[in-house]
């Protein structure tokens, strides 16, 4: 299998009044064509922000994106716009991502004209109607705007958008969030069709840890701008390792009244990503930080086959 | 249930929003009892009149277009929806209050946090400035706030912390029901974790009873004694936890359920409900739910659905609930 996305040590800082906010610090990963790559962590851990830099809506401030082979991260003018079309986004809000001026057909529409996919009229609306019909869409709704309808099928819509110039890499940025839980399996049991009959790669990133369960094959945890532990899907939930995600995994609430639950409680919040200190930076909630957590930042250490943590203290803990 | 006393007992409520497209029935002909201390979860999808039902027990409904054709609410045994005005003043907030879902909103950008506590209790218990202001301390201390921020502002608070500042608002006056409208959707899972675990430790101290609306089942097999599912704005079934999460019997029960994706077991495809809820305004005749049910038969969209009482605490409103027995 041939890896369509690697990323190496990429950063991105934003400047903000009080200095630099460490959005994406350092961060390697890799994602295999047709493969999904699950990215968790709370809001504000610049999970958001990553997806956007692969995408080029953010330009890196270090590192660099490769694409099929090819490196991406600085490329501009026609260059980026052919390279755009093989890699699509979904947006979280289908509320506010969607034009209220354009009906369903421009909205769905808006892709193909602007890289001239359909030299004809006739193929145009055909090749709308072929999208509205793959992501469920009646066709009743070709001419309705988007406050004529419900968020299940607005997303519908931003799926649609994402799929009409055939792409292979799509990112989802929380894309069932607004959702309710019914809409919500409906539009997971979608992507992942999708994903089977084109082949596609997805980064999906989510803050709904048993969402990205259900869908990723990889999944990776971020905890302000880092990567704490990444790791194959299954394996993450029954060998969890660091000590923020044994904490993310224990506060999901489940649904069954048999389930012992132990929850690992954290004290406080997210720490600011502004000018951070050296040092892991969840040593402030974590229960078993040492010295050495304040002062020395932590690397992605291979645990097991695949499965990498960034934890001084990982073997202790865990006696591996 | 004789042993505990009913606090608050819905009869046969409806409302509904007269509409230049028509008339909305966003509640239909439920009922629904509170007994004191208690937790009941009321859980549904948007627009399943979740918190139609809670403005309604507020006496916050919008009027017009709100309107209530018929249904009582008693509260404590006096009829809510029969209360001038004046008098809802002084039971809201003060007797029943609410917390509302998203921290952000709800409070004051302008006002200190402490001030706003202190608005709260100044209004419904009659004691002085200094004495509200030491009420308003210990408050913040007990949901966890440290005294010393009681002059700072609400953008100066993370998003798990404005909710700890507007649940304080509400218990200020130590109300005997609390209405919380999804209080913890706006959070993070592992701040969520922290607000659950201090409601339902001040739940048990204060012995407010509460109403929880959520769409999260975790978290109302969490913290919940009853739980009510709510469709197209009626209660289809209600019953305890267990009869709910072990025995569920209604087939949109079955849905939501099939719908999450299981943390605990490996499944390749959720297994969703097919198509959307009804039009509020054109509700089908017979169950509203029939149009989605992977069981419906031709009887499903004949005349009224009746509700039948499986046990003693468990009731489904499905003609098939006591026939799959």
């Amino acid at each position: 299998m041939s890896t369509l996305i690697e990323v190496k040590d990429l950063k991105k800082y934003f400047t903000v009044p009080k200095g630099l906010l460490h959005a994406v610090d350092g961060v390697n990963f890799k994602i295999d064509e047709g493969k999904t790559l699950g990215v968790v962590g709370e809001s504000g851990c610049g999970k958001s922000t990553m997806g956007r830099l692969l995408v080029h809506l953010h330009e890196a401030t270090s590192g660099s994106i490769y694409f099929d082979g090819k490196d991406i991260t600085n490329l501009s003018g026609n260059e980026l716009k052919s390279i755009r079309k093989d890699m699509q986004m979904i947006f979280q809000d289908p509320y506010s991502s969607l034009n209220p001026r354009m009906s369903v057909s421009e909205l769905i529409g808006e892709p193909l004209r602007i890289y001239k996919m359909c030299s004809s009229k006739e193929e145009y609306r055909a090749r709308v109607k072929e999208l509205m019909d793959t992501v469920g869409l009646a066709e009743r709704v070709y001419d309705s705007y988007p406050h004529e309808l419900d968020g299940g099928r607005r997303q519908r819509i931003g799926v649609a958008r994402a799929l009409a110039l055939n792409p292979r890499f799509i990112v989802c940025d929380e894309p069932v969030s607004a959702l309710d839980v019914s809409i919500q399996a409906q539009i997971l049991n979608l992507l992942m069709d999708l994903q089977e009959s084109r082949n596609l790669t997805y980064m999906f990133i989510t803050h709904d840890l048993s969402v990205v369960k259900h869908i990723s094959d990889d999944i990776v945890v971020m905890y302000l701008g880092n990567l704490v532990e990444t790791a194959p899907a299954k394996r993450l939930f029954t060998n969890t390792y660091h000590p923020y995600t044994k904490a993310l995994l224990s506060a999901i609430p489940i649904p069954d009244l048999h389930v012992e639950h132990k929850r690992v409680e954290l004290k406080g919040e997210l720490t600011s990503p502004i000018n951070p200190k050296p040092g892991c930076r969840f040593a402030k909630r974590c229960p078993y930080a040492k010295d050495l957590c304040f002062s020395k930042t932590p690397e992605l250490e291979e645990v097991e086959s695949s499965h990498f943590v960034s934890c001084h203290y990982v073997r202790e803990i865990n006696s591996l | 249930m004789e042993d505990k006393k009913v606090l608050l007992d819905i009869r046969n409520l409806t409302v509904q929003y007269k509409t230049r497209k028509g008339t909305v029935e966003a509640v239909n002909n439920i009922d629904l009892c509170v007994n004191k201390g208690e937790t009941i979860g009321l859980v549904g999808e948007t627009g399943a009149g979740k918190t139609t039902t809670a403005l309604a027990i507020m006496g916050l409904l919008p009027v017009p277009p709100a309107v209530i054709p018929n249904g009582e609410i008693f509260f404590d045994g006096e009829d809510l929806l029969l209360k001038p005005e004046k008098e809802m003043r002084k039971i809201r907030g003060g007797k029943i209050s609410m917390i509302y879902q998203d921290p952000m909103t709800a409070l004051n950008p302008i006002m200190t946090v402490g001030d706003q506590i202190v608005e709260m209790i100044v209004l419904h218990d009659r004691c002085s400035a200094a004495e509200a202001q030491t009420k308003a301390c210990e408050i913040l201390e007990m949901v966890g706030i440290p005294a010393v921020r009681f002059s700072e502002y609400p953008h100066q608070f993370s998003g798990g912390m404005k909710q700890r500042v507007v649940i304080a608002i509400a218990l200020a006056c130590n109300p005997s029901l609390l209405i919380a409208d999804e209080p913890t959707t706006a959070l993070d899972v592992t701040v969520q974790a922290q607000v659950m675990e201090m409601m339902n430790k001040l739940k048990r101290e204060l012995d407010t009873a509460m109403i929880l609306i959520t769409h999260d089942l975790g978290i109302v097999a969490e913290i919940c004694d009853k739980v009510a599912i709510m469709y197209a704005g009626e209660i289809i079934e209600y019953g305890t936890a267990e009869d709910i999460f072990d025995n569920h019997r209604h087939p949109y029960t079955e849905g939501l359920f099939g719908s999450i994706p299981n943390l605990e077991e490996d499944q390749d495809r959720l297994s969703p409900i097919p198509g959307l809820m009804p039009d509020p305004t054109t509700l089908p005749e017979g169950c509203n739910f029939a149009e989605r049910c992977p069981y419906a038969k031709p009887e499903c969209s004949r005349g009224a659905v009746m509700t039948s009482r499986l046990s003693k605490t468990h009731v489904c409103r499905c003609i098939m609930a006591e026939k799959e027995v």
